[in-house]
């Protein structure tokens, strides 16, 4: 008998005998965790069944919602839901991704790097309440008078035009993106360590500048994670209650403007929910569907987007 | 010691009468004045502990339909349908009653005056400028700013939003038509705060900003209230004594579910509106029916000279009595 197989031998000779409880109690944990899912969706729908009764599809294209009317559709806070969070991403992406690139060059010294970063990923920390707060009173009055000054300069560009609220689709925007920086910071930043060394050293040996390096060779390879690192900040930010039900102004109403009230699923749901009964309950439910329903394919999205380029850049890992 | 100390206890509570535990939940309105007649009675009844949790109008009738308190609290009392649902029938029992004020930021001007017309309009998004001809009218003597007017309102089901609403679409058929009333409404303009204190916020941020909300809110946080037009054409503003007047000139009918909705005395304040508990008709346990009524009973006393001090207004003499005889049949 050889030395190796005798140590294993050694390793296994105990033989146990009954039930693997461990196995147990991770399987139950994981079928635990799809049954949750799957009850939060039963219960959600089942309440919702009146509303879907009722309005069917055409509650997704309503415009109005009128609790003491029985009106209800969703399309303004469908719309306030896409529109801040998107925009929170575009305002997001580019110095999150810039961050990360920064962080992952040596371009300070290492403790400078790792001081940013902790401070950066601090951000995430912050609960949205006391960003709220802090877009109360700093926020608010700077898109105000942003919004001002727009409105008086275009007053016939539809998304400038007045009159100018602080509380606003954008106040919302602004501050969803930097709740939702440090998420597409870290991320991003994860993926691009990963990408192997001899890739870098590769480049240089070929005769590429820094930039060329950064553009041409590592972002690429970084791809999946900086997608994947979009779509989980878009889930948070299309999630994102207690901030943006303080920022936004809370309005059932449609508009162009950046500069006037809106509304999300989700603030509608967090300011309805508390004093709402018959078919309103019904439609908030409703509402929540839709919301759940959106996060799940932007997930999936997402999912599917990251494969694709995993696949796609397989090759030079 | 520490061991002794719950053996203490126990001892005492045998020795008097058993302590004996009241929750209810409901309006977040009138948790305040509640919450303190709790404290003061417990003071002077040790035995009985009051816990009043404000949930919200809404929520406070599903509760106690649901049998799950003692008692609920609703701005907006219960409607005849709910009451038959109640498992134990429902006696409706007004507790305090506050006024509902137009409270605005326009730093130089104080006493703002609104027209029925005027009020209407800003909020159907009508009027949007402060020197609106309308809003001229009725403060000749006060220069206004032609600024436009931000409007705010409650973006949470309320009950102060019902009380609001509710006067408005009874002096305005227009909006009565266009809004309705309820305790979430869409209003046509303006942008919506959370909660009394969220309102609040909007109006101090902004200058130009009006926005309705309860009256012990206003004057807490030192804001400038609009005197408003009366049935009867008056000016008056919101104070104690003008929404005694509102709350004395309605009839309370049978079964004490009524809102001075427009009142016509001339000093009455025309947002006012009382807030009630909701008692079972029968309670099976005999000694939480004495506690609940021995607490109903202070606070329909002696409490209500705790209201002013928190922004409420006392019941009437009268309201009180029928309050009281309505206790009276509960068993």
């Amino acid at each position: 008998m050889s030395a190796p197989a005798a140590a294993k031998d050694a390793l296994t000779a105990p033989v146990r005998t009954g039930p693997d409880y461990f196995l147990w109690l991770c399987g139950a944990a994981s079928v635990g965790a799809i049954f949750v899912l799957g009850w939060i969706f039963f219960e959600i729908f089942q309440e919702a069944i009146p509303a879907l009764k009722e309005f069917g599809a055409k509650f997704l294209t309503n415009a109005t919602w009128q609790p003491n009317r029985d009106r209800f559709g969703v399309l303004p806070f469908l719309v306030g839901t896409a529109a801040t969070s998107l925009i929170a991403l575009l305002i997001a992406l580019p110095p999150g991704l810039a961050i990360a690139i920064f962080l992952n060059e040596d371009f300070l010294p290492k403790p400078a790097r790792q001081f940013i970063r902790f401070v950066v990923e601090l951000l995430a920390a912050i609960p949205s309440v006391v960003y709220g707060l802090w877009g109360i009173f700093v926020v608010i009055p700077l898109i105000q008078q942003l919004g001002s000054w727009c409105a008086e300069r275009f007053p016939n560009v539809p998304l400038l035009a007045g009159p100018a609220y602080g509380n606003s689709l954008l106040t919302a925007s602004v501050v969803l993106a930097l709740m939702i920086l440090p998420t597409i910071t870290a991320i991003s930043r994860s993926s691009l360590v990963a990408v192997p060394r001899t890739l870098r050293e590769g480049s240089y040996a070929l005769g590429a500048t820094r930039w060329e390096a950064i553009f041409g060779v590592i972002l690429p390879t970084a791809a999946p994670g900086i997608v994947a690192a979009t779509i989980l900040a878009l889930g948070r930010a299309m999630g994102e209650t207690m901030a943006v039900a303080m920022l936004i102004g809370n309005s059932p109403r449609l508009s162009w403007s950046l500069f006037s009230p809106s509304g999300t699923l989700a603030s509608l749901l967090a300011n309805q929910f508390g004093e709402a009964s018959g078919l309103q309950v019904s439609a908030l439910m409703y509402a929540a569907l839709v919301l759940v329903a959106l996060t799940l394919a932007v997930n999936f999205a997402g999912e599917a987007v990251l494969r694709y380029t995993e696949k796609r850049t397989a090759g030079i890992r | 010691m520490r061991i002794l100390l719950p053996f203490v206890t126990a001892l005492a509570a045998a020795v008097s009468v058993q302590a004996q535990q009241l929750s209810g939940t409901g309006a977040t309105f009138p948790a305040p004045i509640y919450q303190r007649w709790s404290v003061e009675y417990n003071k002077q009844v040790p035995s009985i502990q009051v816990n009043y949790q404000s949930v919200g109008s809404g929520a406070g009738v599903k509760n106690f339909l649901q049998g799950v308190v003692d008692f609920g609290a609703s701005d907006a009392a219960m409607t005849d349908e709910e009451m038959t649902k109640s498992p134990c029938g429902a006696v409706l029992i007004p507790a305090t009653a506050g006024s509902v004020v137009l409270a605005y930021n326009l730093p130089e001007v104080k006493n703002l005056r609104l027209s029925r017309e005027a009020m209407a309009g800003i909020y159907l998004g009508k009027i949007t400028k402060w020197n609106d001809p309308a809003i001229v009218a009725a403060n000749p003597d006060t220069p206004l700013p032609a600024t436009p007017i931000n409007v705010a309102y409650r973006s949470d089901g309320s009950g102060t939003t019902f009380v609001f609403t509710q006067h408005l679409a009874a002096i305005s058929p227009e909006f009565d038509e266009q809004v309705g009333f309820d305790k979430s409404v869409t209003f046509p303009v303006g942008i919506g705060g959370k909660g009394n204190e969220g309102v609040t916020a909007l109006i101090k941020q902004t200058p130009g900003t009006i926005g309705y909300i309860e009256f012990g809110y206003a004057e807490q946080n030192g804001l400038s209230c609009a005197a408003l037009e009366n049935k009867s054409g008056q000016f008056v503003a919101p104070t104690p004594e003008s929404g005694a007047a509102a709350l004395a000139s309605v009839e309370m009918p049978e079964n004490l579910r009524v809102w001075p909705v427009d009142p016509a005395a001339p000093e009455a304040y025309p947002i006012t509106s009382f807030t009630w508990l909701l008692l079972y008709k029968k309670y099976d346990d005999a000694a939480k029916l004495k506690a609940l009524k021995d607490f109903i009973t202070y606070g329909l006393t002696e409490g209500q000279s705790l209201a002013t001090g928190l922004g409420y207004i006392p019941l009437p003499e009268s309201v009180v009595a029928k309050a009281n005889a309505a206790l009276g049949t509960i068993e």
